[in-house]
């Protein structure tokens, strides 16, 4: 076991961990953020991204104990009091069907306006090549974050 | 009486924002993988690694006493009382049907099929204990290949031999529809199996308290898997109670039961715990049922004017090892889909179902329509280049014409509804199709080595399953009615029971919508409850795009009898005879004197109250409502997609994509845009990605994600969308639009490969038509050219 400290979502947890647990795990099992979904066991799916100091990892191919020292934000800690921009446009373009890639895809949009504020829709559609959503199409998905781009997302 | 239904409705037809998103978007859901209880234990299924083998020798035993681990079973150790999982479609009265037992116990038919479990404190001590069971297994001959299969001297996957059922259906003289036809063409189309990929993985967690079992499932079919978990377990029906709580998309493949499911119940009894069981996504390519692989036999005669006289269509249909809940009625749907929206004079249609050594398939999105929906409107193609005609000029002079329905087609379902030439009008003029037809022609002058190619199709398909007596005639073994409770509190709010258990559709938005206009009360004070045996106790759940055209209609007359209570205590509420009385969404009042009238929330609470109800009078306006749909629901539309093809490489690029889609009536048009939009992404990775693959030693070579393609946004394009509205039958005329673009999409696709490379005379393009079977068909296709011309390949 390793101890390792973690900020989660803004709160601070400090755990022993098996060293090969990984932080999906972490987050759902220990922590209980059950908001971030595991999609596949290739990092293929991208269900399961979220934020690591900032910037998007799929957390099923990190350990957790490469996440000492870590600031983590999860789907459920992205809303400041109010939805995050993304959230909205997702809601209001109908970007999600059955809804279990939208964590990782909400997230990884955030990250990729945070290096493309104004990403045109082939950047957009490269961008969020690493998460697979199979109710969509992406078209919708296409239309949230330019839409959320539009509203000027602050990262 | 009955009352009417709402005039100028205010919610039918609204883009309603869903509600469901609020949980969705913020990471609040409750997936099963999420259901952690006090003590619950983990499973771990060893699977065979051979396609088909005896099982010799299977040990338990060390893994018992690996860190963790609270217990292990092989198949043996359940014995018979695992029983064997359910075919509840047995489609001709000779059919074959193997004995499935949830685990194996002396022979493994397809690589993936458990062998043995381990239960254990975690997940990761569980997957640990695998590798101490030991398993001796003596390899049998797998059977890869259902066109050799039922040779004499193949290999067997049963004693019973590779053959499960041969079905025929027909109508009208088929040999005198091809005798002396002026053009007879036969082609064969390989359609092939798919992996349904819903997101979300497989999971339970059953637990037992005292007699009580309570399942939880990433399922489509709680209220069918309660009914088969006690037939199969033997457990009385009572005493389970299965839940369903968010699912995270099935397209077909959750509406099972499996042996996963079975075995959890039986392992929470044996150890008194809960039990938890999350598939991982290899676990999942090799053990979530597949979709679609057929061979596909067409043969289609026509007069020299284009005139269909005859189709006479063979299908061999891949069953896998084992026939699951409705395995071989699948392929059975698309008998009735093949003449689709044409007119003839004969139709012939035989389906021989087959065993291999591979996962059993099932239904996938559109199960057995698309299949016949590719075959039909590929060979439309076909015959429009044969006869010299424009493909969409053929298909109008034989698609049934607008002033013809309701039409009873050759395969003998009577279409109420359609307009096919304005969803084609509206397509063409969308797609520019006169303006592509130019460019094409004036690339191919130019012998352009980027080809432009157009593909069409003009598709229809049975929605709203389905008439119960249908079902019957079909040898189905439940019905097809839907179920709904509408049951109003005291403070005028409203819970609305379905027993379609939704998945992703968005079903509390818009039964919420439904019942909103139905009753008159706000959109928000209706919550909609699904997916739990003990709150939704009745339902035939979700699948086949039934549930609006069924379990919507079930939520109609739920509200009608809600309405017709209503009317009897309004009455005594305003001293008024109940004649009366006129019913205005919302409220009740007095013909000719609107002042007097009570609301439906005011007499919801005198209901409540019951202190001055009219003598006799029960205190409730709760109603419950089941539906059996008279007729299936055929929604329809023209689907025209474009495509560049370099001829260098092979790669196909999808550069505009119309599609026109007719539903009926539309409740909500951006769910109804959204269900087109993934509908379309499915068929088109079907077209161009998607592939189950075993090699020949019969192991599934596409176990992950990063060997099947499922397309991400950087592989699809953008979707032009649109419709035309032939109300359908029923009281809201709606159809359904589940599975329409996944239809119509993947021969759109495939006919604008070959409409580009017909002038490089290629004939056709296996699916998927990755880049290097595109090239590859251009190389054959210019060396047979060489040959003929006498020039060297």
């Amino acid at each position: 076991m390793t101890q390792i400290t973690v900020t989660v979502d803004g709160a601070s947890y400090v755990d022993n961990v098996e060293p090969r647990m990984l932080l999906v795990h972490y987050l759902r099992e220990v922590v209980g953020k059950t908001g971030t979904p595991i999609g596949c066991d290739t990092s293929n799916c991208g269900a399961c991204t979220v934020l690591m100091d900032g910037v998007s990892v799929k957390s099923c191919s990190v350990l957790a104990v490469q996440a000492d020292g870590s600031d983590i934000t999860t789907i459920e800690g992205l809303a400041n009091g109010e939805w995050h921009p993304l959230q909205r446009a997702f809601h209001e373009e109908h970007a999600l069907q059955c809804g279990y890639c939208t964590p990782g895809m909400i997230i990884a949009a955030a990250d990729l306006l945070r290096d493309n504020p104004h990403p045109t829709e082939q950047e957009i559609r490269d961008g969020l090549e690493g998460n697979l959503c199979r109710c969509t199409g992406y078209e919708n998905i296409v239309r949230a974050v330019k839409r959320a781009a539009e509203a000027g997302v602050k990262p | 009486m009955t009352a009417p239904t709402v005039a100028h409705p205010a919610e039918l037809g609204r883009a309603r924002l869903r509600k469901e998103d609020a949980r969705l978007v913020t990471g609040q859901t409750n997936w099963t993988d999420n259901i952690v209880l006090p003590g619950m234990l983990h499973m771990a299924f060893l699977r065979s690694p051979h396609a088909h083998a005896k099982i010799t020798r299977v040990d338990v035993g060390p893994a018992r006493n690996q860190p963790g681990v609270i217990a292990a079973f092989s198949g043996a150790d359940f014995g018979d009382g695992q029983g064997s999982l359910p075919c509840a479609w047995p489609v001709t009265p000779d059919i074959v049907i193997p004995a499935h037992p949830p685990m194996a116990t002396d022979e493994v038919r397809y690589v993936g099929e458990a062998v043995a479990v381990v239960v254990a404190r975690n997940r990761y001590e569980a997957a640990d204990a695998l590798e101490a069971i030991e398993v001796d297994y003596e390899p049998l001959p797998p059977v890869l290949d259902i066109r050799t299969a039922l040779d004499e001297d193949s290999p067997k996957v049963h004693e019973a031999g590779n053959k499960s059922f041969v079905w025929p259906f027909g109508n009208g003289d088929i040999e005198a529809a091809f005798s002396g036809a002026p053009v007879v063409l036969e082609r064969t189309y390989r359609q092939q199996r798919l992996i349904p990929c819903a997101m979300e993985p497989r999971a339970v967690v059953a637990a037992s308290t005292g007699d009580e079992v309570t399942v939880w499932s990433a399922t489509q079919i709680p209220h069918v898997l309660r009914v088969m978990l006690a037939l199969v377990t033997g457990i009385p029906e009572q005493d389970i109670r299965v839940i369903a709580p968010d699912v995270g998309g099935g397209f077909g493949s959750k509406l099972q039961v499996t042996a996963e499911e079975v075995l959890a119940v039986l392992i929470t009894r044996k150890l008194g715990r809960p039990v938890k069981w999350t598939e991982s996504r290899s676990e999942g390519n090799m053990t979530v049922h597949h979709g679609r692989d057929q061979w596909q036999r067409i043969r289609i005669a026509a007069d020299s004017d284009g005139r269909i006289r005859g189709l006479d269509v063979d299908l061999l249909a891949d069953m896998g090892a084992y026939l699951m809940l409705v395995t071989p009625g699948v392929p059975l749907l698309g008998a009735f889909m093949f003449n689709a929206i044409y007119k003839m004079d004969a139709y012939a249609f035989k389906c021989t179902g087959v065993f291999t050594t591979k996962m059993p398939t099932d239904a996938y999105r559109g199960a057995g329509r698309p299949e016949a929906t590719f075959a039909i409107e590929r060979t439309m193609d076909e015959l429009a280049n044969e006869l010299g005609l424009d493909p969409l000029e053929l298909r109008e002079r034989n698609w049934i014409k607008h002033e013809e329905f309701p039409y009873t087609t050759i395969a003998g379902l009577t279409y109420d509804s359609g307009n096919y030439e304005a969803a084609t009008a509206k397509a063409k003029e969308l797609f520019r199709y006169d303006e592509l037809r130019q460019e094409q022609a004036e690339r191919n002058a130019r012998n352009d080595p980027v080809r432009l190619g157009i593909g069409i199709s003009t598709f229809t398909e049975m929605c709203g399953l389905a008439p119960s007596r249908v079902l019957g005639s079909l040898s189905y073994g439940a019905g097809g009615w839907e179920s709904a409770s509408i049951r109003m509190l005291p403070t005028g709010k409203v819970e609305v029971v379905t027993g379609s258990s939704a998945h992703g559709q968005g079903h509390e938005t818009a039964w919420s919508q439904i019942v909103a206009d139905q009753l008159g009360v706000p959109f928000e004070d209706i919550r909609v409850l699904h997916g739990d045996t003990q709150v939704a106790p009745k339902g035939m759940d979700t699948y086949g795009s039934r549930s609006l055209a069924v379990g919507g209609m079930a939520l109609v007359g739920a509200c009608d009898k809600v309405i017709e209570k209503a009317k009897v205590i309004a009455a005594g509420m305003i001293e008024a005879a109940a004649d009366d009385l006129e019913w205005t969404p919302g409220r009740f009042s007095v013909r000719g004197d609107p002042e007097k009238s009570v609301t439906i929330g005011e007499i919801a609470l005198a209901a409540f109250a019951a202190h001055n109800l009219p003598d006799g009078v029960e205190p409730s306006l709760d109603s419950d409502h089941t539906y059996d749909p008279e007729n299936f629901s055929f929604p329809h539309g023209t689907h025209l997609c474009a495509t560049e093809v370099d001829t260098e490489t092979g790669m196909v690029t999808i550069r505009s994509y119309v599609a026109v889609d007719d539903v009926g009536k539309v409740v909500n048009p951006l769910i109804v845009e959204g269900q087109v939009h993934g509908g379309i992404a499915q068929g088109i990775a079907q077209a161009l990605y998607e592939e189950a693959v075993y090699d020949d030693a019969g192991n599934l070579v596409t176990s992950t994600l990063a060997d099947y393609l499922v397309p991400s946004a950087a592989d699809l394009p953008s979707y032009v969308t649109s419709r035309t509205e032939s109300p359908s039958g029923n009281r809201l005329g709606v159809k359904g639009v589940g599975e329409a673009g996944t239809i119509a999409s993947t021969p759109a696709v495939v006919n604008a490969i070959v409409d580009a490379l017909r002038p490089l005379g290629v004939p056709d393009v296996t699916m998927p038509c990755t880049p290097e079977r595109v090239w590859r068909a251009i190389q054959t296709a210019q060396a047979a050219d060489g040959q003929q011309s006498g020039g060297v390949a």
